[in-house]
């Protein structure tokens, strides 16, 4: 019946490995994301002073910039994941690429629902229809449609391709929302990090984004580990390894 | 502690968005934890009864 049972050992290694890592890695991915939270937090909401034009209200900056960065971050890695899936085949590009799917998801939503926080104080309106923003909305339809096409197909290796092919297409977005604030006319504002030479942000002000930077970094890799290393199983279940894993396991909590 | 929750007039609009935030990475987190969790219940029930399975027969 589990024939995959008797196969060799090292069929499963990458995995096995990884899921080794990822337990190891676990606890220093969390404590790494709540310290550079509660101190990005802190910086930014205590010590960083009021903006000279748009006082206390530009504080939404710390979690609006730090989700927008991310939901194109994780849309790069789901789109190198799913290259490689496509090219090498290899399960655990696979996995990483549908498991960051609806992390990638909630920072989009965070990023245009933070936006629209901050745009009605100061632009007077919730919405409106310019480039970054139109993009940004495209970005999290992609987002849900891919999910939707790893929801609707059951073979698991099927909808991971499919769903790499439709990440590939639709990375033609990513230079459109980057530069959208360059190309058109935009209510938007401009870059405020990302200008290397002379970044327009004062010192106490940018080290609290960077450190909110760093945390929403660390926290994507704290859940996708749980995330992959629980599709890793799911997907290994017929085998030796994981029966032993399970049922050696002290308690089942 | 007043003036600090106030955000100079702009404590609304701060808090929601800061709230909305929490919300949605703490729902990410207890999502993928409870994911694992069942994960492993269900995977211990199904060895277990395919052991008894095996010891019956």
């Amino acid at each position: 019946m589990n024939s995959s049972m008797f196969q060799p050992l090292h069929k499963y290694a990458s995995l096995i490995h990884f899921y080794r890592l990822s337990k190891a890695a676990s606890p220093w991915l969390a404590w790494c994301s709540v310290t550079l939270f509660v101190t990005g937090l802190i910086g930014g909401l205590w010590f960083a002073p009021a903006d000279y034009q748009q006082g206390d209200s530009f504080r939404i900056i710390y979690v609006h910039v730090p989700s927008a960065w991310m939901s194109l971050f994780i849309y790069m890695t789901m789109a190198g994941a799913g290259a490689v899936a496509l090219i090498w085949k290899i399960k655990l590009s696979e996995i990483v690429m549908r498991a960051s799917a609806s992390l990638g998801a909630s920072f989009t939503f965070l990023a245009l629902v933070t936006g629209s926080i901050w745009g009605k104080p100061m632009w007077g309106t919730w919405w409106v229809w310019d480039a970054r923003l139109t993009s940004e909305l495209i970005l999290l339809f992609l987002y849900l449609g891919f999910m939707a096409l790893q929801n609707a197909i059951e073979d698991r290796r099927v909808a991971a391709r499919a769903g790499a092919v439709l990440v590939l297409i639709g990375a033609v977005n990513i230079p459109i929302i980057h530069y959208s604030v360059e190309w058109w006319n935009t209510l938007h504002q401009g870059p405020t990090v990302s200008k290397f030479d002379a970044p327009s942000i004062h010192i106490a002000m940018l080290i609290p984004l960077l450190l909110m930077v760093g945390a929403f970094m660390a926290y994507y890799a704290a859940i996708l580990v749980v995330r992959v290393r629980t599709e890793i199983l799911s997907y290994d279940r017929n085998t030796a390894w994981v029966r032993e894993l399970v049922t050696a396991a002290p308690s089942r909590r | 502690m007043n003036e600090f929750f106030a955000m100079g007039g702009y404590g609304a609009y701060v808090w929601s968005a800061y709230g909305i935030s929490a919300i949605v990475l703490t729902g990410n987190v207890l999502l993928s934890r409870r994911a694992e969790r069942a994960l492993l219940t269900r995977l211990a029930e199904r060895y277990e009864g395919e052991a008894a399975n095996d010891a019956k027969a």
